[in-house]
């Protein structure tokens, strides 16, 4: 068993360490939520200054502009960022999970045309997945896209929670081609232009108050032809690599979402009565257990996921812990300090009320339970109505029941 | 990185498996419990080498590390076998510093003689004292005094309570101060002024338990400094925890199985949303304990500051996790999941028992607190 770094590692650990040390005054000092245009242009103009130095898009293969290195090196480079305190890339949606979707699905034509920009953030991405209706039950999805004589397509449909949607460029979206197939059979991804006609972005505050994401309607939105990513009809199949590229950058990444027991412990460690009072640390221990609980079980996934192996379903418990152990030490902390915990400029503030809506980035934890106790313990399903009959169907049968 | 276990290893928990698998320790556990005879697993131990684990090669032992012991101690869980290498391996550990005459080393490694450990709990950031195991209570009782005369002996006086394998044991490993400081001395069981009483009406029948009382009890002052003696404490913990974690993935499988056949209202009770979730919240927690079970074994060896706070975060894991697999067991079995003849009661009585001893659970949430409020951990 070994944490340490091969000599290799190492070696790309000191260069991309002493790079961040030489370039770090160039990064921007916040991080750069909302989209004020100030912000979003430093971010862009970081990121594209670490892709020059070929550290963006690592594990992408060197023909389309990566390093083609495995997986360990993109940690290496998290690790380092991080260690540095400098942001990481702006685009990570698009350089994490779309670009590399289209690596794996898209004609050669897109990806000449769009990896490279997206590599230097010319082009910033959104996922446009989930809808009002449809977020667990992703195949549920109704944003409609019909195809014309001339092979170009019409979207119409409203897309939600997505991240980066006010500053994208393009959006990596999945709809519904073919409303009389079963569900997960009519699906097809594509490529659209955020700044097309018919195209209305609207931001969509959270509790904290602060816009992180927003909702995106298509109103009768063209398509040109060619702008499909993998089959017509062959989209689910598209949209499950994109999950998987999800799985893997999160998994990448797992070293705590922030949530580090350490990082909670100072803010408890600066009040000498809680530090030694019992209460204090009984509920501290407990959840400092899951979060370190979670730091592991993230080095043993990497180890899987540095011998080839996939995340499967199981990964998804990560999460789970990371949210219920930082909701647990964000409730400790405001305990401790009292109602200087909530002031609006307080980092405890800003997490407190961002994890409630983390339960459901991403599936609800209900659903993620679900799929955990099928897939990886073998449990029968629930009996489902929505399988084996044709998707307009399934709708009708919906507004059926809610009517009744 | 590697954080995955070894070749080695993998066959390691594979033979241990194997050897347990041929005794039928889960029905002597439920007899045991009405006076039965518990299988003697001495020598399936010393057979697989497990009694030198922690020796030193040059001893005869396996010069292997915590983790192994685990391992081994994980698939003891598993089936509630009751081999008394929680008190063994500990003591080995810390014989292993020096201070007997190599033929005993060589003894304890081929498990010719077995060795108890007679615990000291480390002092912390609230209370700097080393500790002794009460009888009741929450005040913890004093270690035991040491007092040092010629020749590398000494003389110990004190209690311990509830002292894991010490009945049947030919050593005693006790930790005890002088002035304040802590220092281990290794007494012969049978040696004058050492008493060591079974404990009686025990509630898991596959744990023997003594209080330990030695009067004026005369002993050889033993090699290993402060840091050996904190490491003993939590390497206990990290076999406790083991053991713990063996013990949740029985119940898990037990649970999944009959979920998957147990049927109500016209489907598989596994089909329900509430048991589904249930059982996917033994395996997170069952899943989360590995994971620290793995950093204490790779801070055993790699980053010693850190073992303390490892072991605790597993024992807190696997504590908590065997409390709530054990109690899923018996629900999802329904009614007959609360009968003596069924299996899963056997596990809640081993996750009762076990979350007491040496502190408890709640010592090691505490402990894990400690360290990482002091800064004293990563």
């Amino acid at each position: 068993m070994d944490l340490n770094d091969t000599p290799e590692q190492a070696a790309y650990r000191a260069e991309v360490r002493a790079w961040l040390e030489q370039n770090a005054s160039q990064a921007p000092t916040t991080r750069g939520r909302g989209d004020e245009e100030g912000a979003v242009a430093a971010h862009r103009a970081w990121q594209r200054r670490l892709a020059e130095a070929g550290y963006v898009g690592v594990t992408w293969p060197a023909e389309h502009g990566g390093q083609g290195k495995g997986p360990l090196h993109q940690v290496v480079i998290n690790q380092e960022i991080a260690r540095a305190g400098v942001p990481g890339i702006l685009d990570a949606i698009g350089v994490g999970m779309l670009g590399p979707t289209i690596i794996a699905h898209g004609t050669d034509e897109q990806k000449q045309r769009y990896l490279a920009p997206m590599l230097h953030a010319d082009e910033v991405w959104c996922q446009l997945f989930s809808e009002p209706a449809a977020g667990s039950d992703l195949a549920g999805i109704q944003s409609r896209a019909r195809q014309e004589e001339d092979g170009s397509w019409r979207l119409s449909g409203q897309k939600v929670w997505t991240t980066n949607a006010q500053f994208a460029s393009y959006g990596l979206l999945l709809a519904r081609t073919d409303a009389d197939a079963h569900k997960h059979k009519g699906l097809t991804m594509f490529i659209v232009p955020m700044d097309a006609e018919g195209v209305t972005i609207r931001p969509l505050r959270q509790i904290s108050g602060e816009p992180e994401f927003n909702e995106v309607f298509f109103d009768d939105v063209r398509l040109e032809p060619g702008s499909e990513v993998g089959p017509v009809n062959g989209g689910w199949g598209v949209a499950l690599t994109t999950l998987m590229f999800e799985r893997l950058t999160i998994g990448a990444g797992s070293e705590g979402m922030g949530y580090r027991a350490d990082r909670f412990a100072a803010a408890i460690a600066s009040d000498p009565v809680a530090a030694k009072d019992p209460e204090v640390r009984a509920r501290f221990g407990e959840l400092a257990t899951e979060l370190l609980a979670l730091r592991f079980t993230g080095y043993r996934l990497l180890t899987a996921i540095s011998r080839g192996q996939i995340p499967g379903p199981e990964a998804g418990m990560g999460k789970i812990t990371a949210v219920n152990g930082a909701i647990a030490a964000g409730d400790l902390i405001a305990d401790v300090l009292g109602p200087e915990a909530l002031d609006p400029d307080s980092e405890w503030s800003y997490l407190i009320s961002f994890l409630p809506g983390l339960k459901s980035a991403g599936g609800t934890e209900e659903i993620l339970r679900n799929t955990v106790g099928e897939r990886v313990l073998g449990l029968p399903p629930e009996p489902r109505l929505d399988k084996g009959i044709p998707f307009s169907e399934l709708r009708a049968k919906e507004r059926q029941e809610v009517a009744s | 990185m590697n954080f995955d276990l070894s070749d080695e290893q993998v066959l390691l928990r594979e033979a241990a498996r194997d050897a347990f698998s041929r005794v039928r320790t889960v029905e002597a556990a439920r007899e045991a419990l009405e006076g039965g005879a518990l299988p003697d697993l001495w020598s399936t131990a010393q057979q697989a080498g497990w009694t030198g684990l922690l020796i030193d090669e040059q001893h005869g032992g396996a010069g292997l590390g915590a983790i192994d012991a685990m391992l081994v101690l994980a698939e003891a869980g598993r089936v509630l076998a009751s081999v008394p290498l929680l008190g063994h391996l500990p003591a080995t550990a810390i014989l292993n510093a020096g201070g007997l005459d190599d033929e005993t080393m060589r003894k304890l490694a081929a498990g010719e003689l077995r060795a108890a450990y007679v615990a000291a709990r480390p002092g912390d950031d609230v209370d700097p004292a080393w500790t002794a195991e009460p009888r009741s209570g929450r005040r913890r009782a004093p270690a035991p005094e040491i007092a040092r005369g010629d020749e590398g002996l000494a003389t110990v006086n004190g209690s311990v309570a509830w002292v894991p394998d010490a009945v049947g044991a030919d050593v005693l490993v006790v930790v005890g101060v002088e002035a304040g400081r802590p220092v281990a001395v290794a007494l012969g069981a049978s040696a004058e002024g050492v008493s060591v009483e079974a404990a009686s009406g025990v509630y898991d029948a596959t744990r023997p338990l003594a209080h330990v009382t030695l009067e004026n009890a005369c002993g050889r002052v033993l090699g290993a400094g402060e840091e050996e003696l904190r490491r003993a404490w939590f390497l206990a913990h990290a076999l406790i925890a083991a053991e713990s974690l063996g013990a949740v993935e029985e119940c898990l499988e037990r649970s999944v199985a009959y979920a998957k056949e147990r049927y109500t209202f016209g489907r598989p009770i596994g089909s329900y949303q509430a048991v589904k979730h249930a059982l996917t919240e033994v395996l997170r927690r069952q899943e989360n304990t590995r994971s620290l079970l793995y950093y204490a074994g790779w801070a055993y060896d790699d980053k010693p500051d850190e073992f303390a706070a490892a072991a605790s975060a597993a024992r807190a894991a696997g504590g908590a996790a065997l409390d709530f697999a054990a109690r899923e067991v018996i629900s999802v079995h329904g009614g007959i999941g609360a009968t003596w003849e069924h299996d899963a009661p056997l596990f809640f009585r081993r996750a009762q028992l076990s979350r007491r001893l040496l502190g408890g659970t709640g010592d090691a949430v505490d402990r894990l607190a400690g360290e990482l409020l002091t800064g004293s951990a990563a």
